[in-house]
């Protein structure tokens, strides 16, 4: 553990964590062993005061994860600072939940000891066709997946997919002109015809469509007169005389 | 030394990586894995002794020649080949997490060390040292994360179990507590 080195007015504010501590935890440790304390029955109010100080003077005010356990250690100093009946067994020690993570870490820092020792004493000894690291092309992690996995994955990516929006275009779909040339011949021919005639036996959507947007202008023109008794009943088509624009 | 350790000699010589008894089988699969075992103890035995520059060496799940120790002050001054770089702190402590709690999320990584992880994981997922192992129950399914032999490669181990127990180390850790939701 190397010994911070407070480097105020550094504009780059948090490259301290790098190069001393790689976390709120490890700089607690930190303090911790240097004053040899216990870490079984810390004395909170003293570590969090130091904490506080510590990152206001490294200048690591920014970094969140430092600020959280800031607000930790004052929280379980306030705890502690609540009346507690003597004897009571109920009684849950605030300081549990830090020690148990703070004994955690040490752990880790061992296994961290341990791992960088054995790194450099394999770096000790190359094999053939040696090539350092950095120079290896990155591999992708392998994937592993079962068949089933995929299959539900890409059933998942599927259904986001939005049913896609065809235009088909087609070239003057609705022959209005044709209907009503069609629609004008039989009024010439007729007083009145029903809507079959028009649109014949088998009519395709097309047609029908056609047909009906020239009825309603030739209606809207008042050429003509379109009745219908009741929903799906027969349409009438009745020929009327042209009234003079308005 | 016999017809089968002088094949896979050869084998191990070519390759520039731990090859593995599986993988050594495919040169003569007739032999059988018990006779592919004692051929390479006899070639590591060839090597023991101070006789060679090389020794035979068991990592990574596999085996692999490597120049001994005493060497490498000398072949790196002479640049023939340079040490890796070393790995950070950060990357050691997300190693020996994962390490020992695979397969891990980054959550449970980001806790223990305290601080968000997600980049150094990205790091040694680019170096091969940890890899996706599959993907955990809950919220999001994250992903989870495991050692490669890559990492066996790069610490000199040849398997997990040649990890310290955690019973041995210094610090002596309660069984995890069940988390508890804050």
């Amino acid at each position: 553990m190397t010994t911070p080195v407070p480097v105020m007015g550094d504009a780059n504010g948090f490259v301290v964590e790098l190069e001393q501590f790689s976390g709120p935890l490890d700089l607690l440790l930190h303090l911790i062993r240097e004053d040899e304390l216990d870490i079984t029955d810390l004395p909170i109010a003293k570590i969090a005061d130091q904490f506080l100080a510590v990152i206001g003077e490294l200048g690591l005010n920014q970094a969140a994860d430092y600020l959280e356990m800031a607000a930790r250690l004052l929280r379980i100093k306030a705890q502690m600072l609540l009346p507690r009946r003597a004897g009571d067994d109920e009684w849950e020690d605030p300081r549990a939940e830090l020690v148990r993570r703070l004994l955690e870490y040490q752990q880790i820092r061992e296994l961290v000891e341990w791992l960088g020792a054995a790194a450099v004493r394999r770096a000790e000894q190359f094999g053939r066709g040696f090539a350092p690291t950095p120079a290896a092309p990155a591999t992708p992690a392998p994937l592993v997946i079962d068949l089933n996995d995929l299959l539900a994955a890409a059933e998942r990516v599927i259904a986001l997919i939005p049913e896609p929006v065809l235009h088909r275009v087609v070239p003057r779909p609705l022959d209005v002109e044709g209907a009503t040339a069609r629609i004008e011949e039989l009024l010439a021919r007729h007083e009145a015809f029903g809507w079959l005639e028009v649109v014949g036996e088998r009519p395709t959507i097309v047609d029908v469509l056609s047909t009906f947007i020239a009825l309603l202008e030739l209606a809207k023109r008042g050429a003509l007169s379109v009745r219908q008794d009741g929903p799906f009943a027969p349409i009438q088509i009745r020929r009327e005389s042209p009234r003079p624009a308005a | 030394m016999s017809p089968l350790a002088q094949l896979l000699e050869a084998a191990l010589f070519a390759a520039a990586r731990p090859l593995s008894v599986e993988e050594l089988l495919a040169l003569e699969p007739e032999a059988g894995a018990a006779a592919v075992d004692a051929a390479l103890v006899e070639i590591r035995d060839t090597f023991v002794g101070g006789i060679h520059g090389i020794e035979l060496v068991e990592i990574g799940e596999g085996w692999q020649f490597l120049t001994r120790r005493d060497y490498a002050e000398a072949i790196e001054r002479a640049e023939f080949a340079v040490r890796p770089r070393r790995l950070s702190p950060a990357a050691l402590e997300t190693l020996a997490i994962i390490a020992y709690r695979q397969p891990v999320g980054r959550i449970e990584v980001d806790e223990i060390r305290g601080v968000d992880s997600g980049a150094v994981i990205d790091k040694l997922l680019e170096r091969g040292l940890v890899e996706i192992v599959t993907r955990g129950e809950g919220l999001g399914r994250p992903l989870l994360y495991g050692t490669t032999p890559q990492f066996l490669e790069t610490l000199g181990l040849k398997d997990l179990e040649e990890l310290p127990r955690l019973d041995e180390l210094q610090v002596a850790l309660r069984p995890p507590a069940p988390a508890e939701p804050e």
